[in-house]
């Protein structure tokens, strides 16, 4: 029973990181209606400059905000240059250069500060809890505590916020929203900002459990799209429940059914995406989507 | 026959005989390079007719590509079938695969097909290293090297059988495709692609044709499967992950998706874009990659074929 | 098309034709390619992009190696020029290479290909061609035991079942009854590291209780952590790459797992033992036994031996940049330093033929870099290189590894 238990809350832990990916994919969804394949390699990068600015004797926290910062300005900056020209183009455009980014940022991260593996600092203590004979990190509660609240304060700019509404808008009706007066390009540009900015809190929370490569986000991409699409993929709620659920399914499946065994956990994750997609498109948590003609 | 008709035939003739000549000429280690272009040709034809020709984005074509590849190769080392012979079959079995995805892709579309074909390209590898007993697990599976067959064994070698034979399907699936696409099918396809509302009131089935679109794409990366591994003779799971799909579709889309030479100009983009890329930043030639993908789908989306054939109405070549 | 697109279409085809036969060079004369009277030119490829990229320090720290000889007199009055290509760890891609570096740029002989799938796909067409395909980056055992279908490939390091006989050997004599639990990489070297398990444990191999692999593509490891652990395994054996590895330390300490640890040699270095004491702590990494034949850079008490110094001065110079914690390069090095041997060994009249021969009769018992003791030795029957191996545990209180027993020779 206590072997159960831990395997559930390694689950959480381990969905925890999907969840916070997520996040950051939900939010690009969102604000600019695109799934950035490339936000695992841009919070790679992200959390690789924390990580020179941790090596040349910046104290963490300062680290922390100066990477929050630099991701939020590269972010709009990469907006404003790349995804500007084909934010009007077909949705296959916009999936082909976020790909491009991808291996563009997977390249430039393994020039500059090579594939040796890197062990990176956290602030938290490093001991691990003892509840009742099951064993959890603090870093791995830290990283379910700042998604909970990213996901808050994301919940919160969305939903009670004038940008929010405004943000809403300009992503599901671009044309009618800038008759309106708002600056949709804007919108996106901020929305693709802080998208990055979730991803590098992400990074920064993960790499001291996955340790710092170029091809650190890689795995973790593919189940944070599944926890995307299981929870609805508009849904922040959905991105965190999703990551968990995820997270314990996965060990549980992957640990007590044999047949799946833990090297087949990648299909599993597809069989979930697709799934999904196929029998409920909007999630757990999404709604439904009407199409007009 | 027609004036252009026939001049077009002269003209493919002509590319014909170029083609079969080469091997007299060039070193044998730039025919075994264009074997690799054909075979990425027949997978790029296929992903021009699945994203290109009826509008459906898959970023998991390297999943058919793998499948195709390993069929073959189970087909040659365990029941003695002969390495031509082997190629219809696997093209028969990934056909089906792709069928049975395209049911499922039916209720998927854009954004959200993008990301289930891109899972299926990352759970492939694992799927293969799980069936050990099929497909040989971590190992892989090795296989002779490709042979001509014994009347042409003085003539000609191994390497430039399989090219001949590679090109002649390129060829082949080519002039195929081109006239199923001329008529209806062409059509509806594109249609279904560009305003699936109206086609779909005007009669046209999209079930039928996008897995039709699904299965035919499916086939030919199952002949581009096989013909890569015979040329490699080898087969293995980690060869076939979510990078070969991206390869692909970067080929495709490089390439010219508007257009069936997209899949040739694909074939050379794919086959020799590292290599050149490379020679410009020898430490991350993918850096030089990626900014060749976003450059292009932001200043010349209809890739590079798509741009030489702008570029020859316009001038009236 | 009319005349003007007929004549594009020639132009076309004869433009690609005219590039791609531009690149070819014309072939050379010479009876043993690869051999000038001022140059040796070998070939090779190693990962220099895509995931396995961490080993292309392999490469470079024989380049590296390579230059230092070039500058101190050369081979016989002869410079090495190593062309060591990106195949990204793809097999297609290795093949291409191999094939271009044999029929363009006529290599000598290959030299140190990374990776088992790629040499694999490769060694068919370097044994027909008769290339001497030598001192392999990579454990697997095949090197050794096919040789008679393909003589002209040979390993070099200790391959990865000899390892992990080491260790069963070693258990049945002090723990005969313990309970295992293995770790291991779901990939062909992970996998050759079990069966090299099983194998050594011979008529007990039921000591195996549970065997629990992972993908490289996982982000952690504590769900199968906590599964071995469960098991009530008492032994574990954690055969994975370094950042696995470390996460592996780490989880088994944050669960308060204490077994006895066995660590691949690969995975054994004093950055992946310092990143698991940082993070879980001096018990999870106490008393770890390792096997291990080259001295590993990051470990201070080596700091006024030799060969280390050799091997810092080398980096120095040719890759200033470079980490020089980074063990890889140290692997590369040693390597290259029995290449040197047994090219220096073939003479001034240097034949693929006549440097085979060397390599299979090569006895090498000064390379810098091996720890003392381990010798390199090659028979016509014995296709291992190195076969030695000694135990190594790690001492928490000195902060490294320390060996214990002598030098084991690990196929006998």
């Amino acid at each position: 029973m206590q072997d159960l238990a831990q395997q559930v809350v390694s689950g959480l832990a381990t969905g925890s990181i999907y969840a916070s990916m997520a996040l950051a994919l939900v939010l690009i969804y969102r604000s600019m209606g695109v799934i950035n394949f490339a936000q695992g390699e841009m919070a790679m990068v992200t959390t690789f400059i924390a990580w020179q600015l941790t090596q040349i004797g910046v104290p963490i926290w300062i680290a922390f905000a100066l990477t929050l910062a630099a991701a939020f300005a590269g972010a709009v900056a990469l907006e404003w240059i790349v995804i500007r020209p084909v934010e009007r183009a077909a949705p296959l455009t916009v999936v082909i250069v976020t790909l491009g980014l991808f291996i563009t940022f997977n390249g430039i991260a393994g020039w500059v500060w090579g594939y040796v593996v890197k062990p990176f600092p956290t602030p938290f203590p490093l001991t691990p809890l003892n509840i009742a004979g099951i064993f959890i990190n603090s870093q791995d509660l830290g990283i379910i505590a700042v998604s909970l609240a990213a996901l808050g304060a994301i919940s919160l700019l969305f939903q009670k916020t004038k940008l929010g509404l405004a943000m809403r808008a300009a992503a599901l009706y671009p044309e009618e929203s800038r008759a309106l007066g708002i600056r949709v390009s804007r919108m996106l540009a901020l929305g693709w900002g802080l998208a990055a900015v979730m991803g590098a809190i992400c990074g920064v929370m993960v790499a001291p459990i996955v340790f710092l490569d170029p091809n650190m986000m890689q795995g973790i991409l593919v189940y944070a799209f599944a926890a995307a699409v299981l929870g609805g993929i508009e849904s922040p709620v959905g991105a965190v429940v999703g990551g968990l659920t995820l997270g314990v399914l996965v060990n549980l499946l992957g640990t007590y059914v044999t047949a799946i065994g833990t090297d087949l956990r990648l299909t599993v994750a597809f069989a979930i995406i697709v799934a999904v997609l196929v029998f409920r498109p909007s999630g757990l948590f999404g709604r439904a989507k009407l199409q007009r003609v | 026959m027609s004036g252009s008709n026939t001049r077009r035939l002269v003209a493919l003739a002509f590319a014909v005989l170029v083609l079969a000549a080469l091997p007299r000429f060039v070193p044998s280690f730039v025919i075994y390079q264009l074997t690799f272009v054909g075979a990425y040709a027949i997978a790029i034809l296929g992903l021009i007719l699945l994203t290109g020709m009826s509008g459906q984005i898959s970023l998991g074509h390297g999943a058919f590509v793998a499948v195709g590849g390993y069929v073959a190769a189970m087909l040659v080392q365990s029941t003695g079938v002969g390495y031509v012979a082997a190629i219809p079959l696997a093209a028969l079995v990934c056909g089906l695969f792709g069928l049975a995805l395209g049911f499922v892709a039916l209720r998927l579309e854009g954004i959200y097909l993008a990301l289930a074909t891109f899972a299926l390209a990352v759970a492939v590898p694992p799927t293969f290293k799980h069936f050990k007993a099929w497909t040989g697990g971590v190992q892989g599976i090795s296989l002779p090297p490709f042979a001509a067959p014994a009347a042409l064994r003085g003539i000609i070698s191994g390497d430039q059988w399989l090219y001949l034979i590679t090109w002649c399907l390129v060829g082949g699936l080519l002039l195929v495709t081109s006239f199923a696409l001329r008529g209806r099918l062409g059509r509806s396809l594109r249609a279904l692609r560009d305003h699936p509302i109206a086609a779909v009131s005007f009669g046209v089935d999209p079930t039928f044709h996008k897995t039709l679109a699904f299965a035919w794409s499916a086939a030919y990366a199952g002949v581009a499967g096989t013909l890569l591994a015979f040329a490699t003779a080898y087969v293995s799971p980690d060869a076939y992950g979510f990078a070969l799909s991206l390869t692909l579709l970067a080929g495709a889309v490089l390439g010219g998706l508007d257009t069936l030479y997209g899949a040739l100009a694909g074939g050379i983009v794919v086959e020799f874009l590292p290599f050149w890329a490379q020679k410009i930043n020898p430490a991350a030639p993918s850096v030089v990659y990626g900014i060749a993908l976003v450059l292009v789908m932001v200043f010349m989306p209809v890739g590079i074929a798509g741009a030489a054939l702008r570029f020859r109405r316009r001038h009236a070549l | 098309m009319n005349r003007s697109g007929f004549r594009f279409t020639g132009f076309v085809a004869g433009a690609i034709v005219l590039a791609l036969t531009v690149g070819a060079a014309a072939p050379a004369a010479a009876d043993d390619p690869g051999v000038s009277a001022t140059t040796i030119l070998l070939g090779g490829t190693h990962p220099y992009s895509g995931p396995a990229s961490a080993y292309a320090s392999i490469g470079k720290g024989a380049i590296a190696y390579f230059a230092y000889v070039n500058d101190n007199g050369g081979v016989n009055g002869r410079k090495i020029e190593y062309k060591d290509l990106d195949d990204g760890y793809s097999p297609p891609q290795s093949v291409q290479l191999t094939r271009q570096l044999v029929d363009q740029d006529h290599i000598f002989a290959m030299f140190n290909q990374l990776g088992t799938p790629v040499n694999v796909a490769t060694r068919p067409y370097l044994n027909q061609n008769q290339v001497p395909d030598v001192y392999l980056a990579t454990g697997a055992t095949m090197w050794g035991t096919d040789s008679d279908k393909f003589p002209w490939t040979i390993g070099w390091q200790p391959d990865y079942q000899s390892e992990s006989i080491v260790y069963a050997r070693y258990l049945l004599k002090e723990h005969p009854r313990a309970k295992i639990g293995v770790l291991y990489q779901n990939d062909d070297y992970g996998a050759d590291y079990l069966a090299g398990l099983k194998k050594g444990l011979g008529a007990r191999a039921d000591l195996l209780v549970k065997a629990v692999s992972y993908e490289v593509t996982d982000p952690d490891v504590t769900s199968q952590i906590a599964n071995l652990k469960a098991s009530g395994a008492d032994t574990f054996f954690i055969f994975a790459t370094p950042k696995f590895a470390a996460q592996a330390l780490i989880a088994a300490g944050g669960q308060s797992w204490h077994p006895q640890i066995f660590l691949n040699n690969v995975s054994a270095s004093q950055t992946v033992l310092d990143a698991a004491v940082k993070a879980a702590g001096i018990g999870a990494v106490d008393g770890v036994i390792t096997t291990q034949y080259y001295k590993d850079p990051a470990d201070s008490s080596w700091a006024n031996d030799a060969g280390m110094q050799l091997y810092k001065r080398v980096m120095a110079k040719y890759l200033p940049a470079a980490d020089v914690k980074d063990n890889e390069y140290m692997y590369g090095m040693a390597a290259a330093f029995t290449m040197v041997d047994a090219l220096k060994q073939s003479g001034k009249n240097l034949t693929r033929q006549g440097f085979m021969n060397v390599v299979t009769h090569l006895h090498e018992t000064n390379n810098p870099f091996l720890i003392p003791g381990i010798t390199i030795a090659t028979s016509p029957t014995d296709r291992f290189p190195i076969r030695q191996e000694r135990l190594a545990k790690y001492d928490a209180q000195a902060g490294h590894f320390v060996g214990f027993g002598s030098v084991i020779n690990a196929r006998s």
